[in-house]
């Protein structure tokens, strides 16, 4: 039933269709007969290709420039409580919910799963659905549904198709995850009952409490806390993420892909939408809480990776780093900073995407994963070398591709309100290359023994998986213009709605803005 | 014209793009050969853009050619665009000019090299990021060559990367350049935050509206950078080390280019420089004590590269000792000239280690003048050159630079004209070692294997060529800046437009300058002839203490620390994640666990469990807001 919503909705609910049709695709996928995997995987790709194109229509159709939702559509669901089917996406979500609908069929493309392919595909795409959910929706309500939704799929392809400790790992993923979250929804019904007390009707729709008026700054303040700690266990932030490592090095390959690329951007993402926009001035009021604690990831994340000995736990810290520094570009409450932040969430998508794509492959050909295991594998398969070197520079951040645009402009906007903890985040520019050349050294370089003389070259196949994310690496390196444009308006918003509520802070980059103007 | 300026790094960029889709179908030499075309292509374009800038007013001579915008946010838009002007245009054309010919020389000397496409697409990517780095409008444009030149250096150090030493060579270069990096990348931050913009010609004009502790601090941050890219202390340890690549490599990047992209950027900054000299006192610090420290180190070296390597280092110190005592145009000047006479040398010695199959050690070679006629007269050029014998290149030059050095402070002269005396010595040591004295080769001809009537050979022409140019070079480099007139000082009204206003003109007067340049050619006969009485003569013992040989054992002292407490912290904080950190997390889980065991017992299963762990959980939460009036 439509609402009579001032939101101007589009003729078709592309949004609403998106969510839907990967969850088609998993009913779809779970009705088909179980011995023919080869019928299921084709159904798979075809929903999560469809999802794709779907994403990349919305980016074409996208108007750059404006600030506000797009795509919105809006229809009841719980009248009472003021939760409702709000959906929408502006320059911030819309680049997250591209990132999936890329992900997603590349990863279900690069690798098939050793047993039970049904399951796993119609679980992949409840999974997708809940992602891109999260990534769209408007009111707190759905979010939480959706954002819970993600858990139970990503448990059950850790537990079912990941390796020797998936158990384990699955377990601790799903429980950090699911104590913040709990913290997180007593957060919203609290939010939903002030707004009543203060302006006397519930709602869950984040428009109208973002709109509507403000809460008292005392308990707007508290309730900030727990949806922070919810989004911190998610990015996560040092001391929550001890789950990462163990979920990432247990999970299938395409989960490791899924978990880097977009879950833990839903622990960003969140940061910024239900963080910042919710609530501005409790934002601003534990900024150096949380920049402190990205600034602590960015060099004890480094550290930690140095150290491993399991390649995929090394890439899994160093995403702890390469998070910490989104998360110092959110909270430096520049719009230079936070566009790098959002930037950054894609860029570290692909490349750390691409990363465990790659070390998928090494397991696939030696079924190790330990550093001390590989060698010389330069000599024997260059051209697999080549692209690892690639994805590698980039993770690096290395300007000419994307890991610089993003990381850069985190820097620089952060430095104007953040200065001392740029100079030591910096630092961690100087580690990265130290942990992922220093892997790069004992698995590529050198002569290869027996056991990698026989390493197989790249396949074809597997070239043509790497090939999009090698092209996103170099365009977005040197043309991220469009992708800016589109980011801009709506992180400027989400800013002004910081220096409306409180009186003394100014967003550098505004205004100077204006200034520029005066001239 | 001018708006043409793209075409100088697109070209090599081209000829990289060319060699990774059909490199290894072109194979040996077409690879080759199509790499040195664009790289040469790249050189008559540069030419072409030095005609057109010439044919403009000196005030005019600023071209800001922009492509597309880069980087856009908030009020910050940065271009990815080039600037043509007097400094860019001379630094692209030494190292479009000089490349061609070390990628002619390449083409001979990697011969037979299983990767020898590779290495021409390595060697045509580092000519594009170099060309970005020194036509970049702005700090990030150059800052994208700067990692650029980087990376290519870490690529092709590690070139024979199936030898250890080479692999960890690439990747020291690597991380310690990253070091430098981080004062670069600080330095654009304070840049940013001062003026709002990045770009080469608003940072020159609004240079001096910065306050001083501004101007100190991006002065400073942007010389750590140097200091990384330049070698100089205490960042220089990974430059002896990259001699593991190829030689070519070592005459392109680690001599002749790369390396001197610290003393362009303290250059470009000379704006900002003129506003704090403090901090120009702490460069020329530096410079002197680099120079003179990796002199001293160049003298115990036995290798014939590692003897470049240091004196490299020591050359670079020079130039920084100009900049920071404002002799812009003299530091300039060296670049060019350095990067004649020690593209040779190390070239030259390519062309030794080639002809002696492989062998580095200067103790196993001796008298190859006779079999190696052109590399050795075209060594001993270039030996006369470094050593500061007139009229040879490197007179001149190091003469501007000591000059400067006085200007500022009779001691930093002092220093400098110490190190120009054990310059000399040093290189005459090589010299002699190479190519006078016995032949000790042939004692040591058993050793090379299958080769019993081994004998040095002269290198191909394709090898050779090079040389020849660069000799002539090397002889003649002093004519672009001849003191005696201002007239004859070419390459100082060439650059005034650039550095004119914040160079600091000597106010030594013209007896004084000849009595300088008598002291300096003094301390480099002396030099000269102690290391000819000892190498030659034989008169006296050779002084080569351990200490020297092993450089002051810096470099020993920084790997033991980095592999002993650095490692150890590091270790610690990995052990710290998985026991203290994450063993925290696990008791708590096993805990819970233990207390689910006994929820079990009224409960049936975990998902129930888990259920109502969020139930109690949150309804705990709930009583808890309530009671704290939130609600």
């Amino acid at each position: 039933m439509l609402l009579a919503s001032e939101a101007v909705a589009s003729p078709f609910p592309l949004l609403t269709a998106l969510v839907l049709l990967p969850l088609v695709g998993a009913c779809v996928v779970a009705a088909l007969p179980r011995r023919r995997p080869e019928i299921t995987r084709l159904v798979g790709l075809l929903f999560t290709v469809g999802t794709g194109a779907l994403s990349i229509y919305l980016l074409a159709k996208f108007r750059a420039g404006e600030a506000g939702y797009q795509f919105e559509s809006k229809h009841e669901w719980i009248p009472s409580w003021g939760a409702g089917w709000h959906v929408g996406i502006d320059g911030i979500s819309l680049f997250m919910v591209v990132l999936s609908g890329i992900l997603f069929p590349l990863a279900l493309v690069a690798v098939k799963p050793h047993h039970n392919e049904k399951a796993y595909y119609a679980w992949l795409l409840v999974l997708e659905a809940g992602v891109i959910g999260s990534f769209v929706s408007l009111d707190l309500l759905l979010f939480f549904l959706f954002f819970e939704v993600v858990l139970v799929p990503m448990y059950f392809l850790i537990g079912g198709w990941g390796y020797d400790k998936r158990i384990y790992a699955a377990t601790k993923f799903f429980v950090f995850t699911v104590a913040g979250s709990a913290l997180m929804l007593v957060a919203m019904v609290a939010t939903a009952a002030l707004y009543n007390k203060e302006y006397g009707r519930y709602t869950f729709d984040l428009v109208e409490l973002t709109t509507g008026g403000s809460l008292p700054y005392r308990s707007a303040r508290l309730l900030f806390l727990a949806f922070a700690v919810a989004f911190a266990v998610k990015v996560p932030l040092v001391p929550f993420h001890t789950w990462l490592p163990d979920a990432h090095t247990q999970a299938p390959t395409a989960g490791s892909v899924i978990l880097a690329g977009v879950m833990l951007k839903l622990g960003t993402y969140g940061l910024i939408r239900f963080g910042i926009e919710l609530f501005p001035e409790a934002s601003h009021h534990y900024r150096h809480g949380l920049m402190v604690l990205a600034v602590i990831g960015i060099i004890y994340g480094a550290i930690c990776a140095t150290m491993q000995t399991d390649l995929k736990r090394l890439v899994a810290y160093s995403s702890v780093a390469h998070l910490g520094f989104i998360v110092l570009g959110t909270f430096a409450l520049t719009t230079t900073s936070g566009n790098g932040a959002v930037l950054q969430m894609v860029n570290h998508g692909v490349s750390t995407g691409a990363l465990f794509l790659m070390v998928g492959m090494i397991y696939e050909r030696r079924h190790t994963r330990q550093i001390s295991e590989l060698t010389g594998l330069q000599k024997v398969a260059p051209i697999f070398a080549g692209a690892f070197t690639l994805v590698m520079l980039s993770s690096i951040g290395v300007p000419g591709l994307n890991g610089f645009v993003g990381e850069f402009l985190i820097l620089l906007g952060s430095f104007r309100t953040a200065r001392w903890y740029v100079v030591v985040a910096t630092v961690g520019v100087i580690l990265a290359a130290l942990y992922l050349l220093w892997a790069y050294q004992c698995v590529f370089h050198g002569e290869p023994d027996e056991a990698n003389k026989t390493f197989p070259e790249l396949k074809l196949s597997e070239g043509l998986v790497l090939l999009p994310f090698a092209v996103l690496i170099v365009v977005c390196g040197i043309y991220p213009k469009p992708m800016l444009d589109r980011i801009e308006p709506s992180m400027t918003r989400i800013l002004q709605r910081v220096e409306a509520e409180v009186p003394n802070f100014v967003n550098p980059d505004s205004a100077d803005a204006t200034e520029g103007e005066g001239h | 014209m001018l708006q043409m300026v793209w075409l100088i790094p697109a070209l090599p960029l081209l000829g990289f793009v060319l060699l990774l889709l059909v490199g290894p179908r072109l194979g040996e030499p077409n690879s080759g050969r199509l790499a040195t075309l664009m790289a040469a292509s790249s050189f008559g374009v540069t030419v072409a853009m030095f005609f057109a800038l010439l044919n403009r007013e000196p005030e005019e001579r600023e071209y800001v050619k922009t492509l597309f915008t880069w980087i856009p946010a908030g009020n910050l838009t940065v271009d990815f665009g080039f600037l043509a002007d007097p400094l860019s245009i001379t630094m692209a054309l030494f190292v479009t000019g000089i490349g061609t010919l070390i990628h002619l020389y390449a083409i001979g000397y990697m011969h037979g090299d299983p990767k020898f496409s590779k290495f021409f697409l390595y060697l045509n990517l580092f000519v594009f990021s170099m060309l970005m780095l020194v036509l970049g409008s702005n700090m990030l444009v150059t800052f994208l060559g700067w990692e650029g030149v980087g990376t290519c250096s870490y690529f092709l150090i590690s070139f024979w990367h199936t030898r250890d030493s080479a692999a960890t060579a690439g990747k020291k270069a690597f991380v310690t350049n990253r070091v430098g990096d981080w004062g670069f990348m600080v330095a654009m931050f304070f840049t940013f935050q001062a003026l709002g913009n990045l770009d080469y010609l608003h940072l020159k004009e609004n240079a001096h509206s910065l306050s001083n502790t501004t101007a100190a601090a991006i002065a400073l941050f942007l010389f750590i950078g140097a200091a990384g890219k330049s070698a100089q202390l205490p960042l220089y340890i990974w430059l002896p080390d990259a001699m593991e690549g190829p030689t070519p490599v070592s005459a392109l990047i680690h001599a002749a280019t790369m390396v001197t992209a610290g003393v362009f950027l303290m250059t470009r900054a000379a704006s900002v420089l003129h506003v704090v000299p403090e901090i120009g006192t702490v460069i020329a610090i530096v410079g002197a004590l680099t120079a003179l420290f990796a002199a001293t180190v160049a003298v115990a070296q036995n290798d014939i590269k590692k003897v470049l390597a240091y004196s490299t280092i020591s050359q670079l110190g020079y130039m920084f000792l100009a900049v920071g005592s404002g002799a812009y145009v003299a530091a300039i000047f060296h670049m060019v000239t350095h990067a004649f006479f020690k593209a040779l040398m190390f070239l030259g010695s390519g062309s030794v280690i080639h002809g002696m199959h492989n062998e580095q050690d200067m103790r196993r070679m001796g008298m190859l003048r006779k079999l190696m006629p052109v590399t050795a007269i075209t060594f001993i050029i270039g030996w006369l050159a470094i050593a500061g014998v007139p009229p040879f290149s490197g007179f001149w030059s190091k003469d501007e630079i000591l000059l400067g050095a006085w200007g500022k402070s009779p001691v930093l002269w002092a220093v400098g004209l110490v190190t120009a005396l054990l310059t000399a010595y040093y290189m005459t040591r090589q010299v002699i070692m190479v190519f006078f004295g016995d032949a000790r080769w042939e004692s040591h001809a058993e050793e090379h294997g299958a080769h019993g009537d081994f004998k040095p050979h002269e290198s191909p022409w394709i090898m050779l060529a090079p040389l020849v140019v660069l000799a002539g070079l090397a002889a003649v480099g002093g004519g672009l800046n001849l003191p005696f007139t201002h007239g004859t000082k070419l390459l100082e009204q060439w650059l005034e437009p650039v550095v004119g206003e914040f160079e600091h003109h000597s106010s030594v007067t013209a007896g004084g300058k000849f009595g300088l340049a008598i002291a300096a050619t003094v301390a480099s006969l002396i030099g000269i002839a102690v290391a000819y009485s000892i190498y030659e003569k034989k008169r006296r013992p050779a002084i080569e203490p351990e200490i020297l040989a092993r450089g002051w054992r810096y470099d020993e002292v920084i790997s033991s620390f980095m592999g002993g407490p650095g490692r150890k912290l590091f270790e610690v904080t990995a052990l710290a994640d998985a026991k203290v950190v994450d063993g925290l997390v696990n008791k708590i889980g096993n805990d819970t666990q233990d207390i689910g065991n006994i929820i079990r017992k009224i409960q049936t299963g975990y998902v129930r469990q888990y259920a109502a762990g969020i139930g109690i959980g949150a309804v705990l939460l709930l009583v808890w807001f309530v009671s704290r009036g939130v609600l």
